[in-house]
């Protein structure tokens, strides 16, 4: 097992917002959460970093990373693309990626000249602040800048969030990519259709709890998935 | 250079010192208005250090030693007081300086009330250089690796977290680091002046510090250094023409002038007159220059 999430539970005061959660990933899958506003989504998988306090155990790659503080674990390979993208703003693209290779002491000139390459309007506003970039080169850039953490497991934190349609094809497209060079992906989404057909296998929570999991093929044809978002029971 | 010209390059190069010592911290969102503390702090300890102890230690190493002393004691505060942020960190730090500025007043061997008197002089050839190094510190520290982080705290702390970024650490290194700087422009005002009492290091003064820097920017380290600058000088000068041209109103209106502006350029340009933005358009040989240190030492450690 790649990552091994066991009972991991998440309060806000009185509210408890992750219910123990059981999760696993095997190497190179996408493994996709899905669930409604509020469900524990992101709680979760900043619980997984340890961004977020919690309680439960995460064992990535064999090791119990429980204790570990949350740069630790970047370090390890767990990296998180956060929701609504939130890069820095008031840094330039450039300034952006060199915060994602943040961790890291080796040369990374080479993997952001491929990443200029591969993003030719990133690489025409690398002087220009971040702000300024439109809604999917803001996302290029977010994972972009996850990738150069050097991510063994990356975290994506509903990525299609306000992007058109045809941004969100070419992000499934990327994140797909990304997976067939070797990267192992949970992927948080409201997004279902999109997520499931890119994903392995999938998690749908509700109010905190796991409510259904299961093969991705297999949840897009369960009824229960539409109740977990409706509430309907 | 006359006498006038010289007593105003030395005010103008202790704001520029302390308003960099604000900087630092202010660059990853800290608001320090604790500024008189920290001077006070320097100030006294190096006049006791080059003249109270007995040992008569020279000034450079008195100065020296009051950075150390009160990067130590910046150091311990400021685990409660970074646990704060905004205008609740404005108020713990301004508590702060006010505690010391009681302890010095209540101090017998430093003088008490009645202030202390320093023993070294340094004159403008110490201040203009040693200014002159505390600016390209400041570019440099803004350059590393820290620097960015600290930009990317102010930024979004919580996304600064997730790629690695100690924020805590960070903090307390920038708000320590500029203590020290904001203590070595008090011992220099000592040494200058040769006569220090703690009623001078008044909030009036951390408050027109934070000013200079909110004012110039937190962006760039270029921001300190306007905004000192711009009111080190622009009061003054505003009062020669004036009073050289015969304009008695002037003259005696300007600080309602410079008010009435500062509240012009907090409603249409609260993130300082220089940002980012600005620095890239005016893209000249010298800020091309800057640029590529910062890349060099981010892409390379």
């Amino acid at each position: 097992m790649f990552l091994d999430v066991q009972g991991i539970d998440v309060r806000y005061g009185r509210n408890h917002a992750v219910k123990s959660v059981d999760l696993t990933l095997d190497e190179r899958e996408i493994v996709t959460v899905l669930g409604a506003n509020g469900a524990g989504k992101s709680s979760l998988l900043k619980a997984i970093l340890g961004s977020e306090k919690s309680t439960g155990t995460v064992f990535f790659d064999g090791v119990d990373i429980s204790g570990w503080s949350a740069p630790r674990r970047v370090n390890a390979g767990l990296v998180m693309v956060p929701e609504a993208r939130q890069i820095f703003v008031s840094l330039t693209v450039h300034e952006n990626l060199q915060m994602g290779a943040y961790c890291r002491s080796d040369d990374v000139g080479a993997e952001i000249d491929a990443i200029y390459d591969r993003f030719p309007n990133l690489a025409a506003r690398r002087e220009m602040l971040a702000s300024i970039l439109s809604g999917g080169e803001q996302q290029m850039l977010a994972i972009s800048r996850a990738m150069l953490a050097k991510p063994r497991l990356m975290m994506l934190d509903e990525p299609s969030l306000g992007l058109s349609p045809i941004m969100v094809k070419q992000l499934f497209a990327l994140i797909e990519d990304l997976n067939r060079d070797g990267l192992t992906i949970l992927l948080i989404e409201q997004n279902t259709h999109m997520a499931l057909q890119s994903a392995d296998r999938g998690y749908v929570l509700e109010l905190g709890d796991v409510v259904l999991s299961g093969d991705a093929k297999t949840l897009q044809e369960d009824s229960r998935l539409g109740e977990a978002y409706l509430g309907t029971h | 250079m006359s006498g006038y010209m010289e007593a105003q390059l030395i005010i103008l190069c202790l704001s520029i010192i302390y308003a960099y010592g604000i900087f630092l911290p202010a660059a990853s969102g800290q608001l320090n208005l604790g500024a008189a503390g920290f001077i006070t702090l320097g100030a006294y300890a190096s006049a006791w250090f080059n003249a109270g102890t007995g040992a008569e230690l020279p000034m450079w190493l008195s100065i020296m030693l009051a950075m150390v002393f009160t990067g130590v004691i910046a150091f311990a505060i400021s685990f409660p007081i970074l646990r704060t942020r905004g205008v609740y960190m404005v108020l713990a730090t301004f508590a702060f300086a006010e505690v010391v500025s009681g302890i010095a007043i209540n101090l017998e061997f430093v003088g008490g009330a009645s202030g202390f008197p320093v023993d070294d002089h340094a004159d403008v050839t110490v201040i203009v250089p040693v200014t002159i190094l505390v600016i390209l510190f400041s570019f440099y520290f803004m350059s590393t690796r820290l620097g960015l982080a600290l930009r990317s705290i102010h930024d979004d702390e919580s996304v600064a977290t997730l790629f690695g970024v100690n924020v805590r650490t960070a903090k307390v290194v920038a708000f320590t680091v500029g203590a020290m700087l904001m203590s070595l422009g008090g011992s220099l005002y000592g040494h200058h002046y040769n006569y220090i009492e703690a009623q001078t290091f008044n909030v009036l003064l951390s408050i027109y510090i934070l000013l200079y820097v909110l004012m110039g920017g937190t962006q760039t380290a270029w921001g300190p250094l306007i905004g000192a600058a711009f009111f080190a000088i622009v009061p003054e000068t505003l009062r020669e023409i004036a009073e050289s041209a015969g304009l008695k109103w002037l003259a005696e209106g300007r600080f309602m002038m410079f008010g009435a502006f500062i509240v012009l350029l907090m409603v249409f340009r609260p993130e300082g007159v220089m940002t980012r933005t600005l620095q890239n358009r005016l893209g000249s040989g010298l800020f091309r220059q800057k640029k590529v240190v910062s890349d060099d030492a981010g892409g390379g450690s």
